[in-house]
């Protein structure tokens, strides 16, 4: 066995059954023994999305995802996926070939010090200078990348190391006395929570990206519904309770919920779980939660009071840190409920307007429609962009990893690789990619993939032929001077589509988005859907710099469209 | 904000690119790195890394935690600035064309306990340990006879009896 050989063998022993690559010079020799091997690869059409195909893989899943690269161009092509699985604690194992030992610091052909490159955004990386350790070092790495705060591990091969005969292949550890994830919570310190809970007339819980990876979804409701308190998320923490459910305020940031924004400040106690409070969440420190008492829940103790002073923190895993919260509360749960009766009837009264029936189509009338063609069970993915946040404020989602987008790194061209992934680990499972037309444009290659692999990915795009994010910056903050975010000559996307064997739709009325979807993804059929929207539709937000409460453009309410209906009624109009 | 000095001990896996991690980090979170001495450890395999740093309060509170999730680092401690010994060695080429310079030179050298370990024509060089404050007036007073080359290890640091 050589040491190609050995990193198939690896991965496969820590039960990965797919990769995504991309050959190049240095990794030939581990191409060659994958061509007799088991290991089912993904060649993508660009490295970039292999990391990011990997990720929707593992965040789909909650396995480790694994993407190769060769060394070089290979491995710079991964960095953005790896710095988008670093920010959103994806677990993820790079593996990128090296020119040989021999020739590394001689600026040799294809030669890159992606270690260096990439230290700030992994969370550990290796080089195995000896076969023999190769085993060890994967093994090692997928318990660096699973556990405590996940995230991205580098395994940088030189290509000799990948031809060199093992003596034997143990599948060992490689020390690491420096690593050890506290997981289980401080007891004096829970029980202070359960009594700062217990004591709060305002609880409010808000649950991030942590809790998702812990898979702490039965927790936090529990202990919502034991100390009566709402919950909001984070972009990364959306699914964790229902979000049909009363307990659920939706998202709260920037393009936040009403009912999440507006209610947060008049917290006297939040408990935040696994959440790092970025500034896309949070809004001006100094205007954010004025009143409250934090107890942060977190595995990585330097996100606890590194961006809001903490009144008590907890180190530990979020679903065992709930649950010993959870054993202290229960028997005497919280008898106050006004605070948490006042929010739900705030909800009820603030209900988002998804219903229009303008042409250009309302990119929230499609997201109701998008809403109406999945189920709890449809794994939805979004790149970056207005669409993403129209996903994030108006699309309900059910269950923890049903929604997987770029949060910290803002990553365009990550929804539609990462809903490959997310297809190659759950075939099951309908996949939805809401993308926009400037973030798809980036990875529209992947429609070969695709294609070759038959992964029937549902493609809706949000077509507004503008980089609508910053345009909408423009137009609010920058006196509508429209800077390099027309997209111009953009191409013909059903054409495009077609080109690479794969179905296109154009959509312009409505209703017809939603027909389209459900068929789609209940066929299990890959199509790209070309939804042409409204440009000058805008998501409400708070400004960058601005507080939670600030507000830039206004809420409009599902009900404000019976009222209109009942005026059109009673002047006998239809 | 205060911008107190610290001194930052460290027990880190010996092998290639941990330095470059951990000054890397620091770089990255707004610390100013005065010095940095790294040798082996009492553990095999584990180097002493002693930093000593400028930054207020709570940024050195993120400093640590964040150097505590590299995964080479195995200890950190921020030194108690009232129980800490510093060391620090220092090697400086003074010149001695002037008349009489040598043996004042000399003078001074005996009282900071400096040890001559070259001498020539123009130059004489000594070695000098002791706390960064002691080296600093030494190479005060040597100033004013022209010196040519200072090469400073920077402190390394270790806690007092218990502590
Ligand atoms: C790789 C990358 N480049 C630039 C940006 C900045 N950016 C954020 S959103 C956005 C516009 C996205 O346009 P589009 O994909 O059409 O989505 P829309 O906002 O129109 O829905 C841009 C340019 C980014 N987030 N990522
Ligand atoms: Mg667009």
């Amino acid at each position: 066995m050589r040491g190609g050989d050995a990193i198939i063998k690896a991965l496969m022993d820590k039960g990965v059954d797919t990769i995504f690559g991309y050959p190049g010079g240095t990794v030939i020799p581990f191409y060659d023994m994958l061509y007799d091997s088991d290991l089912r690869h993904i060649l993508v059409r660009h490295e970039q999305c292999a990391a990011h195909a990997a990720e929707g893989y593992a965040r789909a899943s909650g396995k480790v995802g694994v993407c190769l690269a060769t060394s070089g161009p290979g491995a710079t092509n991964l960095v953005t996926g790896i710095a988008n699985a670093y920010m959103d604690s994806s677990p993820l194992i790079a593996i990128t070939g090296q020119v040989v030992s021999n020739l590394i610091g001689n600026d040799a052909f294809q030669e890159v010090d992606i270690m260096g490159i990439t230290m700030p955004i992994t969370k550990h990386s290796y080089q195995p200078k000896d076969a023999n350790d190769i085993p060890s070092i994967i093994n090692t790495s997928f318990e660096i990348a699973s556990t405590g705060r996940c995230g991205p591990v580098l395994i940088d091969v030189p290509k000799e190391v990948q031809e060199q005969e093992l003596d034997d292949y143990v599948l060992g550890t490689i020390p690491t006395p420096g690593y050890k994830p506290t997981v289980k919570g401080n007891s004096k310190q829970i029980a202070k929570a359960a009594k700062m809970l217990l004591e709060a007339d305002k609880p409010f819980i808000l649950a991030g990206g942590g809790t998702i990876l812990s898979g702490a979804n039965e927790e936090v409701k529990k202990l919502a519904e034991l100390i009566n308190a709402p919950i909001a998320t984070t972009l990364m923490g959306k699914g964790i309770v229902d979000e049909k459910d009363d307990l659920s305020m939706g998202m709260l940031g920037m393009h936040g919920k009403q009912v999440a924004n507006q209610n947060i400040n008049k917290t006297d106690c939040l408990l935040a779980i696994g959440c790092r409070f970025s500034d896309r969440t949070t809004g001006k420190l100094e205007e954010f939660i004025p009143n409250a008492k934090v107890i942060h829940i977190d595995i990585d103790p330097a996100e606890i009071g590194k961006n809001v002073a903490v009144d008590l923190p907890i180190v530990g895993d979020a679903k065992i840190v709930l649950n010993q919260l959870i054993k202290e509360l229960e028997a005497k749960p919280s008898d106050k409920n006004a605070w948490l009766k006042s929010i739900v009837e705030f909800k009820k009264s603030t209900i988002p307007r998804v219903s229009y029936d303008d042409i250009p189509l309302k990119p929230q009338q499609v997201i109701k429609e998008i809403a109406n063609s999945i189920t709890e069970d449809t794994i939805v993915t979004t790149d970056v962009g207005l669409h993403q946040m129209w996903a994030a404020h108006f699309l309900d989602i059910s269950k923890p990893r049903k929604f997987i987008s770029s949060g910290g790194l803002g990553t365009m061209g990550f929804g539609f690789p990462a809903a490959i992934g997310a297809k190659v680990a759950c075939p099951d499972d309908a996949v939805l990619a809401i993308v926009g037309d400037g973030g798809f444009l980036m990875v529209s290659q992947e429609l070969a993939t695709i294609k070759e692999y038959d992964i029937p990915v549902v493609i809706a795009m949000l077509n507004n032929r503008k980089l609508g994010m910053v345009y909408q910056w423009q137009n609010k903050m920058y006196n509508q001077r429209y800077s390099q975010t027309d997209m111009g000559s953009t191409p013909d996307f059903v054409k495009l589509a077609e080109s690479y064997g794969i179905n296109a739709v154009r959509v312009e009325e409505v209703g017809k988005t939603q027909e389209i979807l459900s068929k789609a993804l209940k066929d299990n059929e890959a199509i790209l859907v070309d939804i042409t929207v409204e440009k000058n539709e805008f998501i409400p937000m708070f400004p960058p710099g601005g507080g939670i409460n600030d507000l830039l453009g206004e809420y409009k309410y599902e009900s404000d469209v019976e009222l209109s209906k009942d005026s059109q009624h009673a002047e006998g109009g239809e | 904000m205060s911008e107190k000095s610290h001194v930052i001990s460290t027990l880190v896996e010996h092998k290639p690119g941990v330095l470059q991690n951990v000054a890397s980090l620091l770089n990255r979170r707004g610390f100013n790195i005065d010095s940095i001495t790294v040798g082996t450890s009492e553990v095999e395999g584990l180097a002493r890394m002693v930093f000593v740093v400028k930054g207020d309060e709570k940024v050195l509170e993120q400093v640590i935690k964040q150097l505590h999730k590299l995964v080479d680092v195995v200890k950190i401690k921020d030194l108690d600035p009232d129980y800490v010994l510093k060391r620090e060695l220092c090697l400086v080429k003074v010149k001695t064309t002037r008349e009489k310079s040598r043996s004042e030179i000399i003078e001074y050298a005996d009282i900071f306990k400096a040890k001559i370990i070259d001498v020539c024509d123009d130059f004489i060089t000594m070695e000098v340990t002791g706390n960064p404050e002691k080296i600093d007036s030494f190479l005060r007073l040597l100033k004013p006879f022209g010196i040519k080359k200072i090469a400073r290890t920077g402190p390394t640091a270790i806690a007092r009896g218990h502590h």
